[in-house]
């Protein structure tokens, strides 16, 4: 190919003159704002699930906060400015985008991407630089242990561990009641978050006297499970636990609706707790069972729910955006009370707790939502912990598919 | 040997002072700066083992985040069981013996099935770790809690650069060097010249992928967790080969030529423009492309030392790998 000498200048002009462009960008102005940070996934294949549980919580926040004149620190009203970045899905990209936010950027606090892995990509270097670290997406059996190795991180949703036992526990509820048999199929997906709540949810079941009759992985991205799901039915096991992700979730409900298996307790994994999954199954989600829930009858959640509509055109779902929003209270309210952006005052304030949001008297890293939910009447409520306030009672067994044709 | 006359004393000479200076670098700016400095490093070590092997043999390699991702597990396996040092030494044995295997079993192949095997190679790879992990260990995902500091790991990777620069210029003097240049102008002369082809290729490809997995071990305990689609990303292979066509991969230093400008304005174009940052780097690519087919090392060559070589098939052939691959 002959490119003519002028058209080569031009090109390399007009990409030298881009270029010094942006570096211009980079000048500071000294306005007085409350900088917050974040490198979030907007593309790759966690940009799906940051697009639901995280980005449109971030962004409603800081549009509450700045119409309302901004956060009250010491008499003053401080707008929020906003610094994000896309970590492209990789860990490194997630490392170089913080350090740039606390380096660069010199924000005053910093909010933590999505997904486990990129979660604790960033925590050591949070740490380091003093920053709190509210892992609002990360689900992982070590929690316990990181929250003490760096102290101001607060590993909102929990253990794989807490999830599975507590659905084992519900189940051994209606095992002793008469109500199922004891045999149970249990797949999972080939992912991180897959394997540890299957390895949880092998030793909780078999310790409380189930039978898993059905007990494999399958690939991660796979949506096509339809001989899975036929090898199953055939079992005669009156609980089905998929701990799924969502194209896997959805792949499960819409085969085992047209192969027309219809155990008695239908568990689905993450996914099922999305608006979409109501969208796509309508009716055919009454008595679907997943990990999460909301108290849709709080007139703080219900409330919560109607804004996140007006703002972001959709519902949120009903397990980490809920977790994420009460964190995001908190940080709030951390701020006033210290009465000053200073770092460490506001990190103070959040290990005190105490703070109020819509899963009511809240500390960062509290598990007092729900475990186990289930949809009905298009709600999707909390049923497990049956000790929590507001539990309901469950719709069993699971009614028919409707739509199976 | 040549190794004591002047001209191999001199540039030698230069590069240590060169390194020494740099080694120093830690001590003047701040972390977001040492970021990127490791990010340049490390895209430096890969596209330079990189083009040592497919720069004179001209196979287009998909597989080098197999490599690295091998030596980032590795560090995951076993990096609170040994000292890190022997954890290194583990990492090359693995990439080594992988190397081996693919070397001997894939360098028969030509052209662009050699470029689809490499490619599906990561996949292979990335699918085998996961069943082992799913199987057996019941355990996907690996935590690395070291305490390896972010100037340890610059430090790290700047001696592995050195290494590889000084591996690659002695090779390129060595009778192996002289070999493989013979075989990437023609493979037919060199057999008929009694060079044991594959033989060569396979020892180079060892040699190149040695240096990928050092890398993926020396950069692991950044990430603090590993699974296999964070470790095995095939977005790496594709961004070394640009680098390295970029820069120009016939020529030892022809790489760092891509590897910086690149690294710098991927960071620009990620801090600056969050949400266009795919659109803007295929712009950038069909700039290079069209208006850089020989790499900054051939834009040189053309306009300063139009030395009597085999300079335009070197740029017909740089140019189509470019479109293969982009």
């Amino acid at each position: 190919m002959q490119i003519s000498a002028k058209l080569r200048f031009a090109t390399i002009a007009a990409a030298t003159t881009a270029l010094m462009s942006t570096a211009t960008l980079f000048g500071a102005n000294a306005q007085e704002t409350y900088r917050i940070g974040y490198a979030i996934s907007k593309t790759g294949p966690g940009a799906p699930g940051a697009a639901t549980s995280t980005t449109p919580n971030y962004e409603m926040w800081v549009k509450e906060i700045n119409d309302a004149g901004g956060l009250k620190v010491g008499g003053k009203q401080i707008p929020i400015e906003v610094v994000e970045y896309d970590d492209r899905s990789s860990s490194e990209e997630a490392v170089r985008a913080v350090e740039r936010l606390i380096n660069q950027d010199k924000v005053d606090f910093i909010l933590s991407p999505w997904g486990t892995g990129l979660n604790l990509a960033v925590a050591p270097i949070l740490d380091r630089a003093g920053y709190a670290h509210l892992a609002g997406t990360a689900v992982t059996d070590k929690a316990p242990q990181l929250a003490q190795r760096w102290k101001n991180s607060y590993w909102l949703l929990g253990t794989g561990e807490q999830y599975a036992v507590e659905m084992a526990e519900f189940l051994k509820g209606l095992k002793d009641a008469g109500k199922i048999n004891d045999k149970v199929a249990m797949i999972a997906v080939a992912d991180g978050f897959g394997i540890e709540l299957s390895k949880a949810g092998r030793a909780a079941l078999e310790e409380r006297d189930f039978d898993l009759v059905y007990d494999k992985t399958y690939p991660l991205g796979s949506q096509d499970l339809a001989t899975i799901v036929n090898d199953i039915k055939s079992l005669g096991a009156d609980t089905f636990v998929a701990f799924s992700y969502p194209p896997g979730t959805l792949g499960l409900t819409e085969q085992s609706r047209v192969l027309g298996f219809n155990p008695k307790i239908f568990y689905a994994g993450v996914g099922t707790a999305f608006p979409l999954y109501k969208d796509r199954f309508g009716a055919d989600a009454q008595g679907v069972v997943s990990l999460g829930g909301a108290s849709e009858t709080d007139p703080k959640i219900a409330d919560y729910i109607a804004r996140h509509v007006a703002f972001a055109g959709r519902e949120p779902d009903r397990w980490a955006s809920i977790v994420n929003w009460a964190s995001l209270q908190s940080l709030h309210q951390a701020i006033e009370r210290a009465g000053s952006t200073d770092r460490e005052a506001v990190n103070a304030e959040l290990a005190k707790g105490g703070f109020d949001t819509i899963l009511g008297t809240y500390k960062p890293g509290d598990q007092n939502f729900w475990q186990v939910g289930q949809w009905q009447d298009g709600k999707f409520v909390g049923v497990a912990p049956t000790s929590m306030e507001g539990a309901h009672e469950l719709v069993f067994p699971k009614p028919a598919w409707k739509a199976a044709n | 040997m040549s190794i004591l006359k002047p001209d191999f004393i001199k540039p030698v000479a230069i590069g240590a002072v060169i390194f020494a200076a740099l080694a120093f670098l830690p001590s003047l700016v701040d972390s977001y700066y040492m970021s990127l400095a490791i990010s340049v490093v490390s895209f430096a070590v890969l596209a330079t083992a990189w083009s040592m092997f497919s720069g004179p043999t001209r196979y287009i390699s998909l597989a080098t985040v197999v490599f690295f991702g091998i030596g980032a597990y590795t560090v995951a396996v076993l990096g609170e069981v040994l000292a890190f040092p022997l954890v290194l030494l583990c990492a090359g044995l693995a990439g080594t013996v992988v190397a081996l295997l693919v070397g001997f079993s894939t360098l028969r192949l030509a052209g662009v099935y050699f470029v689809i095997f490499t490619f599906g190679l990561t996949e292979l790879v990335r699918q085998v770790v996961s069943w082992y992990e799913v199987n057996v260990t019941r355990e996907m995902g690996r935590y690395v809690f070291l305490d390896i500091t972010q100037n340890d790991i610059y430090w790290q990777l700047l001696a592995l650069f050195a290494v590889l620069l000084l591996t690659g210029f002695v090779l390129g003097r060595s009778r192996l060097g002289f070999a493989l240049r013979i075989i990437g102008e023609d493979e037919t002369v060199a057999k008929h010249c009694g060079i044991d082809v594959t033989r060569v290729k396979v020892a180079l490809f060892v040699l190149s992928a040695l240096f990928m997995t050092l890398t993926g071990a020396i950069i692991a305990p950044r990430w603090t967790y590993i699974d296999p689609v964070i470790a095995f990303n095939p977005m790496l292979s594709f961004q070394v080969v640009i680098m390295a066509l970029l820069g120009g991969p016939r020529r030892l230093l022809g790489p760092l030529l891509g590897v910086i400008p690149l690294t710098l304005l991927f960071e620009v174009l990620t801090a600056s423009f969050p949400n266009h940052f795919s659109i803007l780097l295929g712009c950038v690519f069909m700039v290079i492309v069209y208006l850089l087919p020989g790499g900054v090392v051939g834009l040189y060559e053309k306009y300063r030392a139009p030395k009597k070589r085999t300079l335009s098939t070197d740029t017909e052939t740089t140019r189509k790998s470019e479109e293969k691959t982009a």
